[in-house]
């Protein structure tokens, strides 16, 4: 072929055009989880294609430590995740009658008040 | 870089036509008109899939095709510091290419499965990619202006209803802007410089002049419509709309130079709505559809590379590994 890319130009293409287009099998995937600074929580971020932890975390490195800063990176196989079904998000819903479990509802400014002044007119 | 949302006609109607089950579309077109994400585990009607899909996987494909044209200079950059930042650009676009077919995946396609299909030619990617770039110039005005249209539909997406894909656009406009600002630096450089380079920043500006309005799609009267694709926020701006945007910001960039475009039509009204000539639509469907100038050799080298990285591929593979959808 005659490219204005000299190094295509060298290429044999026309040998490898010739041959099909198949399916590889795939190399699995892996949870990317990202922290930004050392005491930081460690976020997920994406994924990446690799086939050990070393290879993943290599190209991890370059997909998403490349801007910005990085304190470290963490992998784990996709298979090795366990999530909760998309459709189950209404178990994570609260009632509005819980504020026993609020630190907004025990307030007790009123109560210690009226002691006071009661306690001073008996006085 | 960047994919179309542009739909087939095949596509539109089919899309008018299949049908849903009433109850779940209606939580979902609620969750989207609230602005919340949909993630992948969600329920999402077949033809919100399928074009996801479609418009992510097209996205990817761009993103990788684009760095050949760019990627043929690096050993001929002009100094060392114009080298080093367009190794980091094209190494960008590779790695945007990673994240979108990341997107993608979450969606039910593998990654070999779209990448096979950009090779046998079922899918797609954007036309821009299938010019070359024949002068340092054409460097300067892809890194400026094809990447400054690429950022105008990329952060309208990022507003997209599919958490994944606006996530990836965010990571990706963030890089990008980096892109835009050498680009600019390096157009300005040719543009105050000697003659020559002046001569071929003007001829680059010519060559892509085209190809630029061409990147938005057809204009809206001619494109087939789909409001489903708006509500369900995979579409968030018509074609035009996106190319006003960026003629609006970019060709004054490129007067203030006493650069300019090879169309004296070219003007903006009292309205805000610019005006130009007819850039020849039929190139633009004869580009896409593979008769470009250089839709072979872009295809030939990706699958190069295909036939010739397998036997690393198959030696890393291990048997008893199976693949699982990504989650997120």
């Amino acid at each position: 072929m005659n490219s204005l890319d000299p190094r295509v130009t060298r290429l044999d293409l026309k040998k490898v055009a010739e041959g099909d287009v198949h399916t590889n099998s795939h190399l699995i995937t892996w949870e990317v989880f990202h922290q930004e600074k050392r005491g930081k929580q460690v976020v997920h971020a994406g994924i990446v294609h690799a086939s050990t932890p070393e290879m993943a975390l290599v190209v991890a490195k370059e997909v998403f430590g490349r801007r910005g800063k990085t304190s470290n990176l963490w992998v784990a196989k996709t298979s090795d995740v366990y999530t909760f079904p998309a459709e189950d998000e209404d178990i994570f819903e609260t009632t509005p009658e819980k504020t026993f479990r609020e630190p907004g509802s025990y307030k007790v400014r009123d109560r210690i008040e009226k002691f006071q002044q009661q306690h001073k007119t008996e006085a | 870089m960047y994919g179309s949302t542009n739909l087939s006609e095949e596509d539109a109607k089919r899309m008018n036509s299949t049908i849903e089950d009433p109850e779940k579309l209606e939580v979902f077109e609620t969750r989207i008109a609230n602005g919340e994400k949909i993630e992948p585990g969600d329920w999402m009607p077949v033809e919100y899939r399928k074009q996801l899909i479609r418009m992510i996987e097209q996205h990817a494909h761009s993103e990788i095709v684009g760095a050949l044209p760019e990627g043929t200079w690096i050993t001929r950059a002009p100094n060392f510091r114009r080298k080093l930042a367009l190794v980091a650009k094209v190494q960008d676009e590779i790695g945007h290419g990673q994240l979108l077919y990341s997107a993608a995946e979450t969606l039910g396609k593998t990654r070999e499965q779209m990448l096979d299909d950009l090779l046998n030619g079922k899918s797609k990617y954007s036309n821009v990619f299938n010019y070359p770039a024949k002068t340092w110039a054409d460097i300067a005005v892809i890194g400026f202006l094809v990447d400054g249209a690429a950022i105008v539909n990329q952060v309208i997406n990022s507003k997209g209803s599919y958490g994944p894909y606006c996530r990836a656009l965010e990571r990706i406009c963030y890089e990008e802007s980096f892109h835009l600002k050498q680009g600019h630096d390096n157009v300005v450089y040719l543009a105050t410089g000697s003659k020559y380079q002046r001569e071929i920043l003007q001829d680059a500006i010519n060559r892509w002049y085209k190809p630029l309005l061409h990147f938005f799609g057809p204009p809206d009267k001619q494109s087939a419509h789909s409001e489903k694709l708006m509500k369900w926020k995979v579409k968030l701006a018509s074609n035009d709309d996106m190319r006003n945007q960026f003629l609006d910001q970019y060709v004054p960039k490129i007067w203030e130079l006493d650069i300019s475009f090879p169309d004296p039509n070219l003007k903006k009204n009292n309205d805000g709505i610019w005006e130009f000539s007819d850039p020849d639509w039929d190139e633009f469907k004869r580009v896409i559809n593979g008769g470009g100038p250089c839709n072979a050799e872009r295809i030939e080298v990706r699958r190069y590379a295909e036939e010739a990285g397998r036997w690393v591929r198959n030696a890393l593979m291990k048997k008893d590994e199976k693949y699982v959808t990504p989650l997120a």
